[in-house]
């Protein structure tokens, strides 16, 4: 448990720890000096894994914890019921994925496949929103927000409420299989089972009306892919959330990987102050000699009530998601036996050595607001602001012009050259629109469609565009004998109040040189 | 030596007992479920060998009880959609060739289906995008100069019997008599001066213009405005079928050379006759049919046969 490497600071007793010993480079420690590895079963190269039972806990985290917990289940079980009317040619839905007709609905917004920049840039700012919170407050978004987080914490309320706490459900894990025990774990079995259902099915109503598909799903109508959909994703919850748990967090997760590459000593974190606790002794010893024990009473609070089972005073570690309720149990027994509060407790790394050498602590803020963190959140924020002007300014009203490469000319019977084109006239928006199509820089040219006869052909044409489609119109363009090649362009206009255009160059090809 | 078991002093971490050249590795064991993960991939492994084709053979591989091939997936998939076509096909061969362009989605899709099936049967001879050619005498199916007629009904009939058919000399014949040793050489210049001259390629000919009265204007018309119901072509617009060189019309004149085209009715069916059809017809020379109706069948038996043999060069 020693670092024989790194100088101890001055002045203080020998037994205690420096803050250096809570450095990362300490992380793969396992066991505690109490417990020395040569004692523990050897042999294996594998181990298997320990059930964590985690006690129950009150404190202001946990009911953060709460809040977080409820407001994302919320928001993902609640957001595809949402209604929103946007006329007869779109969908109701608030959110919706539609996956056949290739568009994605939030909203006011409605995003075409070849807006999928819209989603990259969201994706994009998660991924430096997570830079800034990580910078900030380290792995918060572990400890908090992670789907893995809040459905593991559901779990383990579910094993609390079937089980008991934290004492009980040692019991009976270790207890034989009875009927009583078979009973239990059936009922919490099925209980995970329908959370799972639950989590596959809300999925589901994302990707399609969700009213219509919640009949269907039940009247066994719905398409294959939803019920197949649905059985992955039980699968998928019930063993991540209700069996791997923590394991998911320490061995499959690249995000504690990453997030450890982006904290440095300035990032908050959850810490034991070992400057402060050590040297651990029980209540008992150390009313008896104060002078000869720190704060940490070991009374093992912070190993029981943690969801992923590490005992924090090791220092930070990977299986560490900073979800604090470590910090709720210890300050707690911290105000029981009448000294300050944040034994443990979110600090930077860089604050624990300065409160180790007894200098002031200084405001968590100045880990929140400094260079670092202001340049990530300035990415973040020009990110988003490109995408809302981008949003503000898209048009809804698309043209994109393929010539037709063989022939690329035709000569007419009346000696007149033509060219002929394909031209996509899009309308994105949800009611069908009458556009124009017109010919602009080529004298004396006329325009015909494989719908509007040669007879009617003329410098501009009306084609009306259904909602939300694009319609893909065959044109014809004529000029008069001796016309030379050159560059022209189509424009397209639509008939409405917002009169939205699109004018795409293309060239004119003729048996003439330019 | 997986005795030389200790403890790591910076780590706390047993080592594993097994040293190389001073390298030790710590023992950090891995989760017993990642192994059983492992195991279980390995079953994955065993089923899917019995199921699918794995192993090599010399000359294939071991076809897996449940008998699945990649191609025998691509010709699953071309069934079914052979079969989701067939209300289409149905219906496109229920449909009066006339009326093909009043539903707008059903012209399209033939449209679309007959792009296909031209690049299969027609290509061959009028270029992938029906631009023919003029050297061999292809058609050209993209302007708006039509032998036979640009209507639908006039496309689909030329579709459906094909040209100068000899086994059907009802339908599509007709025959240009050679004038080699019937005009001299003289009078030939003269004609195809004068036939030049009607597209304004040349200077007029008294002389051949009253040859052409006498000899050509009974099928290509005194102006030169061609007959669609013998396919004799339009010779006074600006497009050839051969050129319009003094060379090529000499030659025409001389020892003509006539298309021939084959019946695709039957061998193609009526659905795959009606795209083409309608392929064809947007190609942009498309003509509206007359408004009033005729009672003729077009393209109904026009023979205009003098002396001179038959020539079929395709």
């Amino acid at each position: 448990m020693t670092d024989s490497t790194e100088p101890r600071p001055a002045g203080k007793d020998d037994t205690a720890l420096s803050s250096a010993d809570a450095r990362p480079e300490a992380t793969t420690m396992r066991h505690t000096a109490s417990e020395p590895d040569f004692q523990r079963e050897p042999e294996s190269y594998y181990e298997a894994r320990k059930a964590v039972h985690n006690k129950r806990i009150d404190g202001n985290f946990r009911r953060f914890k709460w809040a977080v917990m409820i407001v994302t289940l919320a928001i993902y079980y609640i957001t595809p019921w949402i209604r929103w009317d946007r006329g007869e040619y779109a969908p109701d839905q608030a959110v919706l994925v539609d996956l056949a007709g290739r568009r994605f609905y939030m909203f006011d917004i409605e995003i075409w496949p070849h807006e999928f920049y819209f989603v990259a840039g969201l994706l994009i700012m998660a991924g430096i929103g997570l830079f800034v919170v990580t910078s900030a407050v380290g792995r918060a978004w572990c400890g908090y927000a992670c789907p893995q987080t809040v459905w593991t914490d559901l779990f383990q309320h579910i094993d609390r409420f079937v089980d008991g706490d934290r004492n009980a459900r040692m019991r009976l894990d270790r207890a034989p299989w009875t009927l009583g025990k078979v009973a239990r774990r059936g009922f919490k079995w099925a209980i995970y089972l329908l959370i799972g259902l639950v989590t596959g099915g809300a999925w589901i109503l994302y990707f399609a009306d969700a009213p219509t598909l919640f009949a269907d799903f039940f009247s066994g109508e719905a398409a294959p892919v939803a019920y197949i959909t649905v059985a992955i994703l039980t699968l998928t919850t019930v063993t991540l959330g209700g069996f791997m748990r923590e394991q998911v967090c320490i061995y499959m997760c690249p995000w504690p990987r990453i997030q450890t590459a982006m904290m440095d000593e300035h990032s908050l974190m959850v810490t034991y102050k070992d400057w402060r606790g050590e040297k651990r002794g029980s209540l008992k010893k150390a009313r008896k000699q104060p002078e000869k024990y720190g704060d940490c009473i070991d009374c093992t609070e912070c190993v029981q009530v943690c969801p992923t089972g590490i005992d924090i005073r090791e220092g930070p570690q990977i299986g560490c998601i900073t979800c604090a309720l470590c910090i709720d149990a210890c300050d707690r027994v911290m105000a029981d036996i009448g000294r300050p509060r944040g034994l443990i407790d979110y600090a930077t790394l860089d604050d624990c050595e300065r409160e180790a050498k007894g200098e002031p602590a200084r405001s968590p803020w100045k880990a929140v607001f400094r260079p670092r963190t202001m340049i990530y959140f300035g990415i973040w924020a020009a990110i988003g602001l490109a995408l809302l002007f981008a949003l503000g300014t898209r048009t809804r009203t698309d043209l994109s012009v393929a010539a037709d490469r063989n022939p690329p000319f035709m000569l007419m019977s009346d000696g007149a050259v033509r060219n002929s084109f394909t031209l996509k006239l899009r309308n994105m928006e949800s009611r069908p629109r009458e556009m124009e199509i017109a010919i602009e820089g080529l004298p004396g040219a006329v325009l015909w469609t494989d719908m509007i006869d040669r007879s009617q052909a003329a410098a501009s044409q009306r084609v009306t565009v259904n909602a939300d489609q694009v319609r893909e119109v065959r044109a014809y363009v004529a000029a008069p004998r001796g016309t030379q090649q050159q560059e022209f362009a189509f424009s397209l206009t639509a008939l409405d109040e917002k009169a939205e255009s699109d004018l795409v160059e293309t060239r004119f090809d003729t048996p003439e040189g330019p | 030596m997986a005795t030389n078991k200790r403890i790591d002093e910076p780590t706390g971490t047993e080592t594993v007992g097994h040293e190389w050249d001073g390298i030790e590795e710590l023992n950090t064991p891995l989760p017993r479920w990642w192994l059983w993960t492992f195991y279980l991939t390995i079953l994955f492994a065993a089923v899917y060998v019995v199921l699918y084709p794995a192993w090599p053979l010399i000359d294939r591989a071991t076809t897996g009880i449940l008998g699945w091939s990649s191609r025998g997936a691509l010709q699953e998939e071309l069934i079914n959609e052979d079969q989701a076509r067939q209300a289409f096909r149905a219906e496109l061969a229920e449909v009066e060739v006339a009326d093909l362009r009043d539903d707008e989605e059903l012209f399209r899709r033939a449209v679309a289906g007959g792009e296909a099936a031209f690049k299969v049967h027609c290509s061959q001879c009028h270029g992938s995008q029906g631009a023919g050619s003029q050297t061999l005498g292809y058609p050209n199916l993209n302007d708006d100069a039509w032998l036979w007629g640009g209507t639908l009904e006039e496309i689909h009939y030329t579709i459906e019997y094909g040209i100068r058919q000899p086994e059907d000399n009802a339908r599509r014949q007709s025959a240009m008599p050679a004038f080699e040793g019937i005009l001299d050489s003289a009078q030939v210049a003269a004609v195809t001066q004068h036939v030049r001259s009607l597209g304004g390629e040349a200077e007029p000919n008294a002389n051949g213009a009253a040859l052409y009265q006498q000899n050509c204007a009974i099928c290509h018309g005194e102006t030169g405005d061609g007959n669609r119901q013998l396919g004799a072509p339009r010779l006074n617009d600006a497009v050839w079928l051969r050129g319009s060189s003094t060379a090529e019309i000499t030659r025409q004149i001389l020892q003509p050379r006539m298309g021939q085209m084959p019946a695709w009715g039957e061998r193609l069916g009526p659905a795959t006759t009606k795209m083409l059809t309608a392929y064809v017809y947007s190609l942009g020379g498309g003509e509206e049919a007359a408004p009033q109706p005729t009672d003729r069948v077009p393209g109904e038996t026009a023979e205009v046969r003098p002396a001179g043999s038959e020539n079929s060069d395709g």
